[in-house]
Parts: structure tokens; C-alpha cells; sequence
């Protein structure tokens, strides 16, 4: 009884589960042949370039333990870097450098490790411990996204992104996720980073949530997140709206990082975005996705989309 | 059509012609629906014996027909030295032995299995109408006069003309002692009481003949054939049995013969007798129906797992259970959203505690996987590839295996010794992956996926040792099909997981 009136509940709020996310969205909405350019995080990069989208800047490949050899010259010149797997999911594997001290390299723990550690870590990642079913991998280097004052303090030890839901084009949630202590600077909710839910509209704060649990201030450095508003909110909308047309996938999840120079970047484009998303804007997918499921005009352009959020998806005009 | 009216519609067929092929299978065939149904078998065996002349002799005994509310599972005849034929005159089987230059004691065999038949509408009585004219029969002189006065009685006694055959076996078997019964019998002791009866109910004009059959009974020794009298009347055959003079056909009577000249003929010997000797046998009902389905050659049946050889079976037993598994795991994905460590790997490792049993099974799980895990973390400290890697943690498996079954050989514990039964390429992975997430994700989630592939796996174990379940994927392999079906429908579930229930139990409060 408590079950069916809980799922009743949820279904009003329009939830989504699991369930229904794989089977009515990602399988009816992402053809399974466009999985393989967001998978891979270095093709997506390439691509997000080549189609004038926003990227950290590419600064070596590592494709094969033969090349770990110019690792030294490779990294020579770089001050402060980033090593991600291409294959990666949820943030593992990625090596995060932000300080050289002589031979050393520091993690923005404080933690320093030598060159050989670092080609320790390359080389796993080239084995596939990080990718899905163990298939081998590469790496990459890219430049380190510098935060934006405007969210410093939303975070610990990490660099906070945005992750967007786009159906269709239209984006139709949006989400800060700040790592914190527990999450190990990394910012995967269910490893207990801070979820804070954005107006799709405006990028201001509505609810915030660690662990499924609502909070108000960050459980790290204490800051409210009543009053956050993510700075360039149009122009990071625009980055994320166009990843439909980069990517032809119907269902995504795009994470976008801001740069305190370059503004809004996009990171990576998940074809099984998680839906972690509703509890930390506190309310359910399922509406909005009907709505745009529903449309009568096919075509939309870009700044059409857009205008239609605007204009449909406004919390105070629908409250 | 959309892909989701298609799935719908061929999860419906597959479902139906499981099920169908099943009901089919149960209704027509036969075949058990519950483990462990027998049914009982009876050996009836007849032994024909005489003396024989010095010259040709041959005998001849009416074989029971198919029909009737048995069936015949096996026929055996034993007859050394005998020329054997089965002939057919009317309808009526009948064996006939011969031989040319046989003397002395003779003993002719015959034997068969039967069984009862499941039918709901079994015809006991004959059927169709007797011929009009009932010849007169011939009396000795002494006979005649008691003959007439006994049917004279019974008329009296008989209210109706329905009656009339129930008084007369009534006074014949003689609990009203009348003179005339006496003088009946004692003129001509040779015959026999149904016979008498027969012979008197043809001189009263009524349409009777014998049935010569068998009592079945769980172990009878030498008995004579039994015999039973069926009479017309008011338009319908009804049963009678002479010496109690009760209507009905008594239970568990097997009937050899209706009506007919004779059960045996022997020529050119003497001292012919026929005795039956009757042994219960209690008798899986699966292998009698296969044993009939094989003799109507039903292609379900020919095409089927029976016709391998045993040791093959016994493979396909554990195979047929693989799909049940399948099920447990796609309903605990689906419906409850347990997270387990590799999808399927709850199915070999339940595959693996049917070998073991369940807690043998679990205690040597967690033994292998938490030293593999152990030794891993070390592994994982240094450089190597991850093929490489693996493939020492699959050889630290094996060595793990082999150690723990000469130590448990050696402590006597020969249950251990069944942990050969772990697929140990999985098991690898499993270590290889858990440990992966441990460095990852932490012991939490480890913890997290670890209890839920093994309470996965436990659940599949007992859906796949439940002896119904055997019973039915063993017999009945077509409902893997209906299994299939479920499958593509649960595939379709876009609701919610019981597990989501909680995790957004926070949307739930406002």
C-alpha cells in the first residue's frame, strides 16, 4: 500500500526510473551507431572542435605504451595539465595536475608524484583498466579549466560542472554538481558530490541536494547556495543545445565546465545520462520530455529551441 | 507496426505455444505436471499348461484387445521349442503355439504390462445389439426340470423383467438353498457357475454372454481366469457378477475376453489349464507416457531430449535450468534493480552451488573471491598490463582451487573438493572487476555489488533446484519458450524499480 502510493506519488511528479529512461528515451531516441562518438571522449573533442563548440584545448595523445616514451618532452612545457582516459565513465582514471615543483607534479590535493608515477597511471589507462569491459584504451592530455570566481566557492577540491539533459535540442534540466570532500573532488552525485538544480532558464539555484538528502550550504566550505546563478547562462545553453546536432543523439546528458577566461566548455556527452538530476532539481523529467515528444513542428533551429524554453519551461511562469 | 505492438505480439505467441505444447503434452500424452506422480503397472502373466500326446500338438489362446479401460504397455510370449503365430479372427487376437513331436508336462507362457487408462470416458460394457435369436440350450435330463423351475422362481421373485437376472444369480449361488439348485449343479459339476447362469438365461430367452478376465489385485498367485456375465437388457448391456450376483464391472478387473468360443483351445493334448499370476508395480507416470507416446510415434516426443542418451540428458537437465536463471536475474534487474558484479554471473555461480550445495557453495565463494581480492590489491600496486594482470589472477584462482581441495581432501571435507565446479574465468573477472571497483568506487559499493550478485545468485539457485521447476523445464522444454516470451515482456517494463521507491523517497514527502 505505502509502495503504490509512493509510486503514484512519483508518477505525478513525473519521475523518471531506470526503467523507463532506458526503454521510452535512450533506446527509442539515441541509434545505437552514435554511441561510439561520445564514448570516447577524444573523438567527441575532436568533433565538438572541428564544429566550432567550446573544448579545453588538446595538448597530446597517448595512444600506444610506445609513445609513453615522449612523455617527458610531452609534458615538458605544461605548467598545470589534465590526463583523462578516452574511454572513461564517471570520472575515473582522470589525473588532475595543477602545480609543477621541479621534477615533481602536484595533484590539487597537495600530493606530488614523479614522471614515472604518471606513466604508471598512463600506462593502465592504456590497458583498459578504466573503459568499459576492459577494451584497451588511450589517453589524452588537455589544458586545466581554470574556474570562474562566480563558483569557486561551490567547491572542494575540484572543479564544479553543469551537466544538461537535451531532448531533442531542447534542453530541459540543468544541474550544478560540486565535488566535495566525500565525492574526492570528484563530481558524481552517488559518490557524494552536491547536486544543485538550476532554473533551465535563468541558471539560478532552486534545491540542492548530497546523497539524495536535501541540503542548503556546501558540506565543505560552508557557502549557501540560495543566491548562486551561474554567470554566461545563454551562451552555455546555446554549447549545450547544439551537442544535439553534433551528436544526432536524442537523449544526451552534456557536461560543461566554466573557464574563468573561456567561458562555457563542453567536457564530455553522455548517451546514459543518470537521473540523479530530478532529485536535485526536485522534480520529475517526465512533463517536460512529453511536451517535446508532443510538438507538432519537426525542424527547429537552434535559437527556436531555445526561445521555446524560454518560453515554456520558465519556473515562474508556470508556478 | 511499432516495435513494442511487435514484441507484444510475439511474446503472446511464444507464450501461447509454450503453454499449448504443454496442456498438449499433459492432456494427450499424458505426461506428469507434478514431479514424483506414478502411476501403477500390473504384470499379468498367464501360464498355459497340459500334457501333451505324442504327436502334433497346438494351442491357441485369445489375446485381450487393445481397447477397454487398459492399456497394454508390453507383450511378452516364452515358448521354447514352439512354432508362435498371432492370428486375427473377427477382431479376436489369438496366439496359437505348435509343435510336432512334444510329450509330457507342457508350460506355455504369456505376460504383459498394463496400465489404466487416464481417459475420462471409458466404455466398460459391450456395445452394439446382440443378435435376436438365442438358441435354446441343451440339458440333461436330470437338469431340465430344476432348470425350468429355477427360472420359474426367478420370474416370480423379479418385480420388474429388469430383475430377472438378479434373482436368478441370486438363487443359483444359493443363499435361498432350494433343491432345484442343488440338482442343477450337482448333475454336471464340470461347469462353471457363469456358465450355468449363461445356460439358464439363454433358456429363459435373454441375450447374455461370458467376459473372462482377470482380477488385478497388488500379488496374485495361479488363479483361474475370473469370470463375469454380461446380460441385455431393457435395450442396454449391463455387467454381472455370477457368484454375488452384483451389477457393475468389480474395480481393477482386467477383461481378457468378451464373449467368444473360448480362452484356450488346446488340440492334441489334455489337462489343459490356464492360470494368471498378477504383481503390482508402481511406475513413474513420465515413463509410461513416453513409452505410449513412442509407440504413436508423436513428433513432439521424437524431436525431443528423451531420444538422447542418458548422460547427454543429465547435460541438458542443468542447461535446461540455465533459462530459469535468466529469469531470476532479468526480474531482479528489472523489477527490483539489484546491482550485481557482470550480469549473468549470478547464473554460473547458482549453476555451480547446484554442484556444491548452497552453503558449501557460498562459504568456498567468499574464501576464493576474498583471498583473490587480497592478493589482488597487491597486483594492483604494480606496473603491469591488465591482460596480464588478469591472467595472474586467474592462475592464483587455480592454485587456490587445487590447494583448497587436497587441504579439504586431507580434513576430510570431500565437499570442498566439489569447488572445481566454480568457473574460474569468471571468477577471475569477478576478482579483477571487483577489485577495479574497490580502488574506484570503494569497499561501500563493493560491498553494494557483491551481497547483490550473491543474493542474485542465491535466488537463482533456488528457483533452479526447486523440483517443480526441474521437473517441468526437464519434461516440458517447450515452456522455455513461454520463459522466452516472459522475458521480451519484462523487457518492455518501463515502470519503476523497487529500489527506486527508495531512492527517491525524498520526491515522495511534499
Amino acid at each position: 500500500m505505502m509502495w503504490l502510493n509512493r509510486r503514484n506519488n512519483l508518477r505525478a511528479k513525473g519521475i523518471v526510473g531506470i526503467n523507463e529512461r532506458n526503454i521510452s528515451f535512450i533506446s527509442k531516441y539515441n541509434e545505437r551507431c552514435r554511441f561510439p562518438l561520445v564514448d570516447n571522449k577524444l573523438l567527441t573533442k575532436r568533433a565538438a572542435a572541428q564544429a566550432t563548440i567550446a573544448v579545453p584545448e588538446l595538448l597530446g595523445v597517448i595512444e600506444s605504451p610506445y609513445q609513453l616514451r615522449k612523455l617527458a618532452k610531452l609534458l615538458d612545457p605544461l605548467e598545470q595539465f589534465v590526463v583523462k582516459p578516452a574511454r572513461g565513465s564517471g570520472g575515473k582514471g582522470i589525473l588532475v595536475i595543477d602545480q609543477r615543483e621541479g621534477e615533481h607534479f602536484c595533484k590539487p590535493s597537495g600530493q606530488t608524484l614523479s614522471l614515472r608515477n604518471i606513466r604508471h597511471d598512463i600506462s593502465n589507462v592504456l590497458s583498459g583498466v578504466y573503459s568499459l569491459g576492459g577494451k584497451p584504451d588511450s589517453a589524452f592530455i588537455e589544458s586545466l579549466v581554470l574556474c570562474t570566481p562566480g563558483l569557486q566557492h561551490y567547491s572542494y577540491e575540484g572543479l564544479p560542472d553543469i551537466r544538461v539533459i537535451i531532448f531533442q535540442g531542447f534542453p530541459v534540466m540543468a544541474m550544478l554538481r560540486c565535488p566535495t570532500h566525500a565525492s574526492d573532488g570528484k563530481a558524481n552525485l552517488h559518490q557524494g558530490a552536491v547536486g544543485v538544480g538550476l532554473d533551465i532558464t535563468t541558471g539560478s539555484a532552486l534545491n540542492a541536494v548530497q546523497l539524495n538528502r536535501v541540503i542548503h550550504q556546501h558540506p565543505d566550505t560552508g557557502v549557501d547556495f540560495s543566491d548562486l546563478i551561474i554567470p554566461d547562462w545563454p551562451t552555455l545553453l546555446r554549447l549545450a543545445a547544439s551537442c544535439h546536432e553534433l551528436t544526432g543523439l536524442g537523449y544526451l546528458g552534456c557536461d560543461i565546465v566554466i573557464d574563468k577566461n573561456r567561458g562555457p566548455l563542453l567536457l564530455e556527452i553522455n548517451a546514459r545520462p543518470g537521473l540523479s538530476i530530478q532529485t536535485a532539481s526536485g522534480m520529475g523529467l517526465k512533463q517536460r520530455l512529453s511536451a517535446i515528444e508532443q510538438l507538432a513542428q519537426q525542424d527547429w533551429d537552434i535559437e527556436q529551441r531555445l526561445s521555446y524554453i524560454e518560453n515554456n519551461f520558465s519556473l515562474a511562469r508556470s508556478a | 507496426m511499432t516495435s513494442r505492438k511487435q514484441i507484444y505480439l510475439l511474446s503472446t505467441i511464444l507464450i501461447c505455444v509454450g503453454l499449448g505444447l504443454t496442456l498438449y503434452k499433459y492432456f494427450f500424452l499424458h505426461f506428469p505436471l507434478l514431479p514424483g506422480s506414478v502411476r501403477t503397472v500390473w504384470s499379468v502373466e498367464a501360464k498355459i499348461s497340459f500334457n501333451a500326446r505324442d504327436n502334433s500338438v497346438s494351442a491357441d489362446l485369445a489375446l485381450p484387445s487393445m481397447q477397454g479401460g487398459y492399456e497394454i504397455l508390453d507383450e511378452t510370449f516364452a515358448s521354447s521349442g514352439y512354432q508362435f503365430n498371432i492370428e486375427n479372427f473377427d477382431g479376436q487376437r489369438r496366439a496359437i503355439w505348435a509343435n510336432d513331436h512334444n510329450s509330457g508336462a507342457q508350460n506355455l507362457y504369456y505376460s504383459m504390462q498394463v496400465t489404466p487408462r487416464i481417459s475420462r470416458d471409458i466404455t466398460t460394457t459391450a456395445a452394439g445389439k446382440p443378435p435376436s435369436h438365442v438358441s435354446k440350450p441343451i440339458w440333461l435330463a436330470a437338469q431340465r426340470e430344476a432348470a425350468l423351475s429355477i427360472i420359474k422362481l426367478a420370474e416370480e421373485r423379479a418385480a420388474t423383467p429388469d430383475n430377472f437376472t438378479y434373482e436368478l444369480l441370486k438363487i443359483l449361488s444359493g443363499d435361498q438353498q432350494a433343491d432345484d439348485t442343488y440338482r442343477l449343479i450337482s448333475a454336471d459339476k464340470s461347469i462353471s457357475r457363469a456358465n450355468m447362469a449363461l445356460k439358464l438365461l439363454a433358456e429363459a430367452g435373454e441375450q447374455a454372454h461370458i467376459i473372462r478376465g482377470v482380477q488385478l489385485g497388488n500379488r496374485t498367485h495361479n488363479d483361474p481366469p475370473a469370470e463375469l456375465i454380461e446380460v441385455y437388457e431393457s435395450s442396454q448391456w449391463k455387467i454381472y457378477n455370477p457368484d454375488t450376483a452384483t451389477v457393475g464391472l468389480p474395480d481393477d478387473f482386467f477383461i481378457w475376453q468378451r464373449g467368444g468360443p473360448s480362452l484356450l483351445d488346446v488340440v492334441g493334448g489334455s489337462q489343459s489349464k490356464i492360470r494368471f499370476s498378477v504383481l503390482s508395480n508402481v511406475i513413474p507416470a513420465k515413463n509410461i507416457a513416453l513409452k505410449l507416446a513412442r509407440e504413436q510415434t508423436v513428433a513432439l516426443v521424437d524431436f525431443n531430449i528423451y531420444s538422447l542418451p542418458v548422460e547427454k540428458q543429465n547435460v541438458f537437465k542443468s542447461l535446461l535450468l540455465v533459462p530459469i536463471g535468466a529469469l531470476v536475474v532479468v526480474i531482479f534487474q528489472i523489477w527490483i534493480g539489484v546491482r550485481t558484479s557482470g550480469t549473468f554471473m549470478p547464473v554460473l555461480i547458482a549453476l555451480a552451488f547446484i554442484q556444491t550445495t548452497l552453503f558449501t557453495g557460498i562459504a568456498i565463494l567468499l574464501v576464493l573471491v576474498g583471498m583473490g581480492l587480497w592478493i589482488r590489491s597487491y597486483l594492483s600496486k604494480t606496473d603491469l598490463h591488465m591482460a596480464a594482470r588478469i591472467g595472474a589472477v586467474l592462475i592464483i584462482v587455480v592454485i587456490l582451487m587445487a590447494g583448497f581441495s587436497v587441504a579439504s581432501h586431507k580434513l576430510g571435507i570431500d565437499q570442498a573438493l566439489s569447488l572445481t565446479f566454480f568457473p574460474m574465468v569468471i571468477l577471475a573477472w569477478t576478482i579483477e572487476r571487483m577489485s577495479i571497483t574497490w580502488e574506484e568506487d570503494g569497499p561501500k559499493e563493493v560491498a553494494i555489488q557483491g551481497s547483490g550478485s550473491l543474493i542474485v545468485a542465491i535466488a537463482a539457485y533456488l528457483a533452479m533446484t526447486n523440483s517443480l521447476v526441474e521437473h517441468l523445464t526437464f519434461n516440458f522444454p517447450e515452456l522455455l519458450l513461454g520463459v522466452l516470451g516472459v522475458i521480451l515482456l519484462l523487457g518492455q517494463y518501463t515502470g519503476f524499480r523497487l529500489l527506486e521507491f527508495y531512492r527517491f523517497r525524498h520526491m515522495d514527502s511534499d
